[in-house]
């Protein structure tokens, strides 16, 4: 049962990424996951992209200051993020697909909010530059 | 004339998006035979209507679509009349053009090639956008728009395309578009369409002096009585068609239908005429439908800030595309 429950999250997992393949695809490693908890240090709702930046302590003990993107506003209200949706300081596990150049630099899926509650960037492939579009 | 051979041949380096997956965490090999069915299973639930409704289904607040009505059928449309607040009626994320024109995206396929003449294709192999067959990393595009550029027409239709308000006057069609708070005249007074492209101007004593325009130049007629049909000319060829870096010369000339279907919902089709860079006409939005909303549904707000752009492409985009 376990099996097939691991089975089903990678079908959805791979689903989610056919889905999410409009996007600016060329920088992303695509399909990769990573898993991040750390503190807000500024949200910023904002076009072209909105940017969540946050510390993130690795293995090492080591500080990482990480850059996440989202669509731009009017596509991520319809899934429940809004300009009040991080506070500086606010402890927050990111799941993000990474950029491939080893940046510490990803575009969010989805993030643990300190209620537990999450949200889930549930929006289709919306252009950059033009995302603000 | 020669048909181009199409956007296939580009150098995009972009190999298949499916083919990197890493299925974080997941460590062991499964049997095929089990993960067909559960895939099959996984899919099925993910766009089913309930969970659609939910996730896939772009709301604004307080829109509603057609997934709201079901089995409900709507009344005879209204007669020469499609004023009014309109939204994507199987959902937001319909206007969504990434890819570039709904109806003919960049993504290879020959059936999706676009006929360039020679010249066309030049001006395509030149654009460098960050989507399509032929994207490029951000920090890499010459695309106008992330400057905050003006968008012009079609682009406003044929990329991240929202509401749109439609007014009608004695002598307009007149609409209104989400993104930067835009707006067209389409008039219906009876005038003609410049009659040179390239030093485009209205024949009218008093008009502005002879200039190309981002939005070009529109006039409309009824065709029949649930039937409106724009054409537009006269455009500033610095803009793009599409998200896909589609190109268009100062001979563009777009076709734009509207068809009331019924009281509830509209079709536009947009078609591209420009002899200079395709060979023939082709259509970029085909028969696309949108809902009728409250006439006092708030259309949201959505700007080209070029501050918040710089502070992107500073943070994000540059960084990146090392």
């Amino acid at each position: 049962m376990k099996r097939m429950l691991v089975a089903v999250a990678s079908g959805v997992a791979l689903l989610s990424v056919s889905l999410a393949a409009h996007h600016a695809t060329a920088v992303f490693d695509l399909g990769k996951r990573l898993t991040l908890t750390g503190t807000v240090t500024e949200w910023f709702w904002a076009n072209p992209h909105c940017l969540l930046r946050f510390d993130v302590k690795n293995d090492s003990g080591e500080m990482m200051h990480w850059v996440a993107e989202t669509q731009a506003p009017p596509n991520m209200t319809p899934f429940g993020w809004s300009k009040q949706s991080f506070a500086v300081g606010d402890q927050v596990t990111v799941i993000l697909e990474p950029v491939k150049n080893g940046q510490p630099l990803g575009r969010i899926l989805q993030v643990k909010l300190p209620d537990g509650k999450t949200l889930v960037a549930g929006a289709p492939a919306i252009p950059a530059g033009g995302a603000q579009q | 004339m020669k048909r181009g051979s199409g956007i296939g041949d580009q150098e995009s380096g972009i190999g298949d998006p499916g083919s990197s997956y890493v299925g974080a965490g997941f460590s062991r090999p499964y049997s095929p035979t089990l993960l067909i069915p559960i895939f099959a299973i996984a899919i099925v639930t993910l766009l089913s209507p309930a969970l659609l409704g939910q996730q896939g289904l772009r709301r604004t607040p307080g829109a509603v679509y057609d997934i709201d009505f079901p089995g409900k059928k709507s009344g005879p449309p209204p007669r020469r009349d499609i004023s009014g607040i309109w939204e994507f009626a199987n959902g937001g994320g319909e206007g969504i053009q990434a890819d570039g024109a709904k109806a003919m995206p960049s993504d290879g396929k020959p059936e999706h090639e676009l006929p360039f003449t020679p010249e066309g294709r030049k001006a395509f192999q030149a654009n460098k956008p960050t989507f399509g067959f032929t994207q490029v990393p951000s920090a890499l595009t010459n695309d106008p728009m992330p400057g905050c550029d003006p968008q012009g027409f079609p682009r406003i239709v044929l990329h991240n395309a929202h509401h749109e308000q439609i007014i009608q006057t004695a002598t307009q069609v007149v609409i209104l578009y989400q993104f930067n708070k835009k707006w067209r005249s389409i008039w219906t007074d009876g005038r003609k369409l410049p009659s040179n492209p390239e030093v485009p101007a209205w024949d009218i004593k008093g008009s502005p002096p002879a200039e190309a325009r981002f939005w070009g130049y529109s006039v409309g007629r009824w065709v029949d009585d649930y039937t409106f049909v724009a054409d537009s000319n006269g455009f500033d060829d610095r803009s793009w068609l599409d998200n896909a870096g589609r190109p268009h010369s100062d001979a563009l000339h777009v076709i734009e239908t509207y068809h009331r279907v019924d009281a509830d919902h509209l079709v536009k089709t947009i078609t591209i005429d420009d002899p200079k860079y395709y060979t023939r006409p082709w259509v970029a939005l085909d028969k696309l439908p949108y809902r009728l909303q409250s006439p006092s549904l708030e259309i949201p707000e959505q700007e080209c800030v070029p501050s918040e752009t710089a502070k992107y492409n500073q943070l994000f985009a540059n960084p990146a595309a090392k």
